[in-house]
């Protein structure tokens, strides 16, 4: 069992006749995902490798049951596909598109909140389950994802899409399959973080370890650390923090609110931390993460 | 982007928030205002008040002479363009507001406080129970009545509960209307006559939203809105320039260090592990940067020649995480053309190339065929960065 999705999921792309969005199709097919529809208003009728196209996604549900909607489309235009899936009862969104102003993703995922939808992303690769199903551009064209992803027992959650795939690629050398890796999302607020993955993860009975790359900015490795004192969580988690040496450099001042908010968090130095205390493994090379994940497996 | 002190100020008076009666001058000779005044260097960070960029003054006399010198002195590394000049407001009381995004919550979140002034980081931490904290959200915003539960909550009652909460579900519409990330007004005082005037304002706006914020993204542009920051050096303004020879990927986002090992490292993540490994393998880079997005091989050649100019570098690492839409071949193309343009070896100029991936064959090919040193895929981000740094001298 993998989390989010698995072989049987069908899919419909939103924003399908786009470069990129065609290209990820392709990769997505090759890769034995079920994409059974795209959507792109007003190009209705067209085909992108053999994936019918539909005006509307209300359209594309009348011919196709879908399970999962990945969206591709320009920033400003985001809102209103996420909405339009949501209004749709589509429950998992894997929404690809960067530079999508805060306001817009708030508000839809305020939406989809209300209506149970996971959302992935903005700003994200994609997830991949491997040898099961890819969502969204993660891996690159399929012989690629074979190469770097195995199926297996640990999961990934990663604030870095390219380090998504190196992390698999990692643990693939040294032997440790991949039950689902997600790409969360560059992204200051994203529809999934690590709060909202590590419990999905905890509870699949496939998933016996999880990898996590972090970076400095944001409170959500912080919250984290609370979140598995108070719940208890035992699935062993190995965090790997990037970007130390930002710590020594001067650096951008928050303001008042944000000091606020997050206090004197989110620094590298104070995610480690927290980490420690909470029992989350932190490793302290690259390599490292093989090393600890010997000893917790 | 930040808004100076009387850009938010702007804002705060088309939404009917009192401000103190005020002029914007870029010189002495454009002073207006007669009397006691307050002078206030508009640059785009707080803490002015503490390093010197607000000065109370009492005739007009002491008023030019004090301008000129806020004009030409930096304050924490920035040179103010223009000055704020306001009347003097007597104030018998100061709050603090502000609204700002729960990053944890996904939610807006608004801040209210009976105790303003410039020391509310400390009040938050060490009298939390002064501070009002409350989720909203974007589409019910934040009405009148939800705003006076805060202020009410706090303990304010009477006139001052009306006035207080108005201001409030201003500040929030505010805060969406223009796509802000943090509005803030510290403080907002109550004067001795009864009314609230909003003294100081922090307004950042989100670069993605600048988009439909025309008015605003026109103003942000101009250069002479005030001079510094961090500068950029010779060296990274250059890296600059060649990230925009054509548009396709990224190379050439760079920091300047002042170690000896040249870095091309890609992506975001990649680069951060990269960096981090070297200085904890004891290397000492020259240069921090991003590469990415499949670059030319042009960009990537004219980077690796631009690197190669900074005296004392002789080595460069080339080290990238399992690339699928970069392509391998065409990043080992642009750096050995770049070093056989710079009139060096690649054998010897290369520390280590860890760019596994799409087209790896192909490039792996071309590198072989210069007797360049490279990595595949199993070897992994700070085992290269081990390798570099144990064959730069």
């Amino acid at each position: 069992m993998a989390i989010l999705a698995d072989q049987d999921t069908k899919v419909v792309i939103q924003g399908i006749t786009g470069r990129e969005a065609a290209s990820f199709t392709r990769d997505m097919l090759d890769y034995g995902t079920r994409v059974v529809a795209g959507v792109t208003p007003g190009k209705q009728g067209q085909e992108v490798h053999g994936v019918p196209v539909y005006d509307t996604v209300r359209g594309a549900l009348k011919v196709h049951p879908v399970d999962a909607s990945v969206i591709s489309v320009p920033p400003g235009m985001v809102k209103g596909a996420v909405l339009e899936a949501v209004e749709n009862d589509i429950k998992l969104l894997v929404v690809v598109s960067e530079r999508v102003p805060r306001k817009d993703v708030i508000e839809f995922l305020e939406a989809a909140r209300e209506q149970d939808t996971r959302v992935i992303g903005p700003n994200t690769l994609g997830i991949i389950s491997p040898e099961r199903v890819k969502l969204g551009m993660a891996g690159g064209p399929v012989e690629d994802v074979k190469k770097a992803y195995t199926p297996g027992d640990v999961g990934i959650a990663s604030r870095s899409g390219g380090m998504t795939t190196e992390i698999a690629n990692l643990l693939t050398t040294h032997g440790f399959g991949q039950s689902t890796c997600i790409g969360i999302g560059g992204d200051p607020v994203v529809g999934s973080n690590f709060l909202d993955l590590i419990p999905l993860f905890d509870q699949d009975p496939e998933t016996k370890a999880v990898v996590l790359f972090c970076e400095p900015g944001g409170i959500i490795e912080e919250s984290l650390a609370e979140l598995v004192i108070s719940q208890k969580i035992a699935l062993p988690i190995i965090a790997f923090i990037a970007g130390r040496f930002v710590d020594d450099m001067p650096g951008v001042r928050f303001g008042h609110a944000a000091t606020i908010v997050e206090g004197d968090k989110g620094t590298a130095k104070g995610k480690i931390e927290s980490f420690k205390k909470a029992g989350i493994h932190v490793a302290e090379s690259f390599s490292d993460i093989v090393k600890i994940l010997r000893e917790v497996i | 982007m930040r808004l100076l002190e009387h850009e938010s100020k702007e804002i705060l008076g088309r939404y009917n928030i009192l401000i103190p009666e005020g002029d914007v001058v870029g010189s002495a000779e454009e002073l207006k205002m007669d009397g006691p005044v307050m002078l206030k260097a508009q640059i785009p960070l707080g803490g002015r008040g503490k390093s010197g960029g607000v000065i109370g003054v009492s005739s007009s006399g002491e008023a030019k002479d004090k301008i000129e010198q806020l004009l030409s002195t930096p304050i924490r590394g920035y040179r103010a363009r223009k000055i704020l000049v306001e009347e003097e407001i007597d104030i018998a009381r100061e709050f603090f507001m502000a609204v700002t995004y729960d990053t944890v919550a996904k939610e807006p979140l608004v801040i209210f406080s009976q105790e303003g002034g410039v020391d509310i980081e400390d009040l938050s931490a060490t009298q939390p129970e002064k501070v009002q904290k409350e989720l909203f959200t974007v589409r019910g915003r934040l009405p009148q009545y939800r705003a006076r539960e805060i202020v009410s909550e706090a303990g304010i009652s009477g006139r001052m509960l009306l006035g207080l909460g108005a201001i409030l579900s201003s500040l929030a519409d505010i805060f969406l209307d223009y796509d802000a990330t943090v509005v803030e007004i510290n403080p907002l005082a109550l004067t001795g006559d009864g009314k609230l005037i909003a003294l100081d304002c922090h307004l950042e706006m989100d670069d993605d939203a600048l988009y439909r914020h025309k008015d605003q993204a026109e103003k942000l542009a101009l250069d002479n809105r005030y001079e510094g920051g961090r500068k950029s050096t010779d060296f990274e303004r250059k890296a600059a320039e060649i990230d925009n020879l054509d548009h396709r990927g990224v190379a050439g986002r760079m920091i300047e260090f002042d170690g000896l090992i040249g870095l091309i490292i890609g992506g975001g993540g990649a680069s951060l592990t990269a960096f981090d490994a070297v200085k904890q393998h004891g290397g000492k880079p020259a240069n921090y940067c991003e590469i990415g997005g499949n670059p030319s091989v042009l960009k990537v050649k004219e980077l690796t020649k631009h690197i190669l100019t900074k005296k004392g570098v002789d080595k460069i690492a080339i080290i990238m995480n399992v690339v699928s839409n970069t392509r391998v071949d065409l990043v080992a193309r642009g750096i050995i053309k770049g070093i056989l343009e710079a009139g060096r070896v690649p054998s010897e100029t290369v520390a280590v190339f860890r760019v596994p991936g799409a087209w790896e064959e192909e490039g792996f090919k071309i590198l072989s065929k210069y007797g360049v040193p490279y990595c595949d895929r199993s070897v992994s981000i700070d085992e290269a960065a081990k390798m570099a740094v144990e064959r730069t001298p």
